[in-house]
């Protein structure tokens, strides 16, 4: 953990100034990295991280930016990725290139086949990505292909086929949004192990707690510019506080609005929910879930991923997950038929989902395409569309929501991830239901968008609307529901209200192992 | 006429893309005429490929009675390529619509010639098969869950076989009724004037005058609700230039010795209703809601296989209309018949802008690309291009086209 004293600079990004037709994406940047350190890139997204990235990794070539770059000392002039990765500069993205259904050890020698005259050494490649397994501490067989494994296994596999080409700056680009803790927790470990060898990273990350835990200095990037970098280690005490301010350029001194709930009637129960899985059918995935929620009120759902979050929304709306399904569902006090998605909907219940871009929008249509979608009846008469209706509402949930766009012509696809979140929640509002169900309301989406989606979500409440919102952010439940459920392994575990709310007592309730029963 | 699309609806189109991200008033009104361009790129591909045989055929191409053939020798195309757009949006695909010309054409002979039917009985006994034959396909698509290009490649052979078997080779001597179909017209209904028609002048007035009207209606709308609208110097040229093409199409058509070929009405009539199917109701916009994602499709409550199985009943009925028009055209049922006219529907949706990963597409666009192959066809044919070589010039404006598109698209993203 030495950071003292000069260190060698191994990486040295001098004003960096990338223009893309009509948009600046980087003016000006600056980034100089030590040696065998873990320099974290801070910045909301749009500010130019993963384009700095890809200046650096050759993505963009050299030529299409004005600056230099120097690693090592040499200067660098790299036409693409095949040439930064000679240099030892390996990037891993946040969605991971690997084939799905080739093994490990081929995915890790993929492109840099083990190989003698065209004719691949099996005996070597099994052997090799062994080590690199055992080095990343994967205690999968080589032979296994990736599809049988998890995300948070994919990544180390990732970063065994990093090691494979002899890395010397290792860049990782969220490398831990889509694992759970336990995961999350091990990665993390491994980048420190990774430093103890001498091998240098770059770590781009919304999680600061993990910034804040692991990196040696910071780098924040707003707007394209470099703001500053924070030496981690040094006199002052670097907060998660503090690196938010650097990158919205003000303090956050509340991450979340101030919301007095105004509670009223019951809207929304669930009595026995239970859920088998899909392909297995002997897997109880929800178990005898119970649970309601008011008007006015924001719940929370924690649990550890594979508790059965997801599966327990998208089972209620419309038995959209998982088989052999009992239980009741009760909206206003009358049982629902939620049998399909129309009736759910009919029903009065929402659902946005986690993934926005696969179970969410129609990224190829435009805005008031996606916010009538799932109310179009409401805008038609004899099935004929009113278009000029359908531009009043989506003119009207852009106003209200304050999505960035030029006009609601816009494709949605090619929105930020805030304003792509704006546009599910103009589409289940325009349901006009009585019952949201959030699903990771706010992954992948910048600090200041955020605390706009909050606001929403408030302003839902205090409209009536029951809302139940699943997180995998503790701290998003505990600053935005006024009662949290603990579910763990299918099971609900433990309902805490907001002033009891801590991180640690939602753990104990989410980590609580199914009693053996019987024996 | 067949330019007189129904306009109000934009069909999620990928150029529009780059009207979405213009960050400032300038880069977005520069991307809004990139979009429109693009768009009118294919009309002036069309106007640029019958200029050019104009050229090459001593004018032969626009003379009267050609320009009558080409709608009976092209309806087929047009009558598929609605419904295969429809397809392909949603994100299928149907091989099997030339073999079902075929059989249905082969049922529609046996009808009038074996049943002794009336024709107009015979046609509504060809038009229940083909609602029949799309349902069958439907079925394996949409509840079964079989990949539409298994379905339809196992209903071209299945289809084919049939229509052999019924047809034997050939079953002429079909009632004139029935043939005049696609090669009649419309002559001399409200007399003439001069060597022109009259009907088909109003008929062409007509068109011109309802193309004019939904632009304006179109803009006003669009006005009143403070959304950006082409630059009016654009419109303007836009309003011009098509009245005057359909102004000197009409009169042209006007000299033919058929007058409005009957096909021509026919093809009208499916190009307003599958125009405002597509743009203007929830049916179309579930087509493209499952095409452009289908997983956010049906978590918004939208029934992929209810609307699967209805897309594929449509395409067995267009199917049946295009066995009308071309054993009408042939005047005879042949077991060979239709032959290609499934990868001649294809190409005029992919020339027509229609996207190969589905969810964009319009009725409009692959009309015109319907029409590009069917001025190529005839164009061809007309200076006496060897055959053979026709397909290879075919295959390499399909080529191009669908290139010059994605070329287009990926300079518009900035990459």
């Amino acid at each position: 953990m030495s950071a003292t004293g000069e260190q060698q600079i191994i990486l040295e990004m001098r004003d960096i100034t990338k223009t893309f037709p009509g948009v600046k994406a980087l003016s000006g940047v600056t980034l100089k990295v030590r040696k065998g350190e873990v320099h974290a890139i801070c910045g909301e997204n749009g500010a130019g991280k993963s384009t700095l990235m890809k200046v650096l990794s050759g993505v963009h070539p050299h030529g299409t930016y004005d600056g230099d770059i120097f690693f090592e000392g040499h200067p660098c002039h790299y036409k693409s990725i095949r040439d930064s990765e000679h240099d030892g500069i390996v990037i891993i993205h946040q969605e991971l290139a690997l084939s799905p259904y080739l093994s490990i050890a081929e995915n890790i020698f993929l492109g840099n086949e083990q190989a003698t005259r065209g004719v691949i050494n099996w005996y070597k490649t099994n052997a090799e990505a062994s080590k690199l397994l055992t080095r990343v501490g994967l205690s999968e067989l080589p032979d296994t292909k990736i599809v049988n494994i998890g995300v948070g296994k994919q990544q180390l596999v990732e970063i065994a086929k990093a090691l494979s080409k002899d890395v010397k700056l290792l860049i990782l680009d969220e490398p831990t949004a889509a694992l759970n803790d336990e995961d999350s927790a091990h990665l993390l470990g491994l980048i420190r192990s990774l430093r103890a060898e001498g091998i240098t990273c770059i770590i781009i990350s919304h999680k600061l707690n993990e910034i804040a835990a692991i990196a040696d200095s910071t780098t924040i990037i707003r707007d394209g510019m470099t703001i500053e970098t924070l030496d981690m280690h040094g006199a002052e005490k670097i907060t998660e506080e503090r690196i938010i301010r650097g990158m919205v350029g003000r303090s956050l001194d509340n991450r979340f609005p101030d919301h007095s709930p105004t509670v009223g009637d019951e809207v929304f129960r669930l009595v026995d929910w239970t859920v088998y899985h899909p392909q297995d059918p002997s897997r109880v995935v929800v178990d005898k879930a119970n649970l309601t929620v008011r008007r006015g009120e924001i719940v929370g759902i924690a649990g550890l991923m594979g508790a059965g979050r997801t599966e327990l929304a998208m089972s209620v709306f419309g038995r959209s997950w998982g088989t052999k399904i009992s239980g009741q569902v009760f909206v206003k006090g009358q049982q629902v038929d939620t049998s399909s998605v129309t009736n759910a909907i009919k029903a009065g219940l929402a659902y946005a989902s986690e993934d926005r871009k696969r179970f969410g929008l129609n990224l190829i249509d435009d805005i008031k395409h996606n916010n009538t979608s799932a109310a179009l009846g409401k805008i038609s008469s004899r099935g004929v569309v009113d278009q000029a209706e359908e531009y009043r509402i989506a003119e009207e949930y852009r106003r209200k929501l304050n999505t960035k766009t030029p006009t609601v012509d816009a494709v949605v696809g090619k929105l930020s991830g805030g304003n792509q979140q704006k546009v599910v929640l103009s589409k289940w509002m325009f349901t006009d239901p009585d019952v949201l169900i959030l699903d990771e309301p706010t992954r992948g989406i910048d600090v200041g968008a955020k605390y706009e989606i909050y606001t929403h979500i408030n302003a839902l409440a205090d409209a009536g609307k029951g809302v139940l919102v699943i997180s995998s952010e503790l701290p998003e439940l505990i600053g935005l529901c006024d009662r949290i459920y603990a579910l763990s392994q299918g099971r609900i575990t433990g309902e805490v209200p907001r002033a009891e709310a801590t991180q640690e007592h939602l753990m104990h309730f989410m980590t609580k192992e199914k009693e053996v029963a019987g024996r | 006429m067949t330019q007189v699309t129904p306009t109000g609806p934009q069909a999620p189109d990928a150029a529009d893309a780059v009207a979405a991200t213009g960050k400032t008033d300038g880069t977005q009104a520069a991307a809004a005429k990139k979009t429109n361009l693009r768009e009118y790129g294919i009309v002036g591909a069309l106007i640029a490929i019958v200029v050019l045989f104009q050229l090459l055929t001593g004018g032969k191409l626009l003379m009267p009675d050609n320009v009558a053939s080409l709608f009976q020798q092209n309806a087929y195309v047009m009558i598929l390529a609605i419904g295969m757009v429809m397809v392909i949006i949603a994100g299928h695909i149907d091989l099997s619509v030339g073999s079902i010309v075929a059989f249905i054409g082969g049922v529609l002979a046996i009808a009038m010639m074996n049943w002794h039917l009336p024709w107009i009985v015979a046609v509504l006994v060809g038009v229940a098969l083909g609602l029949v034959i799309g349902a069958w396909q439907g079925f394996w698509v949409a509840y079964v869950g079989v990949p539409a290009f298994i379905v339809t490649l196992a209903g071209m052979l299945i289809f084919r076989g049939l229509a052999i078997l019924i047809v034997g080779e050939t079953i002429a001597g079909l009632p004139e009724g029935f043939v005049g179909i696609s090669n009649a017209g419309l002559l001399g209904t409200l007399g003439f004037a001069g060597a022109a028609d009259v009907l088909t002048l109003v008929i062409g007035i007509a068109g011109i005058a309802a193309f004019v009207f939904s632009q304006l209606r179109t803009r006003a709308t669009m006005r009143s609700h403070n959304l950006k609208v082409e630059p009016g110097s654009m419109f303007l040229t836009k309003l011009v230039g098509v009245s005057l093409l359909l102004a000197v199409f009409t009169w042209i058509l006007s000299q033919s010795a058929i007058g409005t070929p009957y096909v021509l009405i026919l093809v009208a009539v499916l190009i307003f209703a599958y125009g405002f199917l597509m743009g203007r109701t929830v049916f179309g916009r579930h087509v493209y809601a499952i095409g452009g994602n289908v997983h956010a499709a049906v978590l918004s409550g939208v029934n992929v296989k209810t609307m699967n199985f209805r897309i594929f009943i449509n395409m067995g009925l267009l199917a049946s209309l295009a066995a009308v028009v071309t054993t009408s055209r042939a005047g005879a049922a042949l077991a060979a018949a239709g032959n290609n006219y499934e990868l001649d529907a294809i190409a005029a949706c992919f020339i027509g802008g229609t996207a190969v990963t589905g969810g964009v597409g319009k009725v409009s666009g692959v009309i015109v690309g319907a029409l590009i192959m069917g001025v190529l066809n005839m164009g061809l044919s007309i200076i006496g291009t060897n055959p053979a070589l026709q397909n290879v010039i075919k295959g390499l404006v399909l080529l191009i086209a669908v290139a010059f598109d994605l070329i287009n698209k990926r300079r518009a993203a900035g990459a």
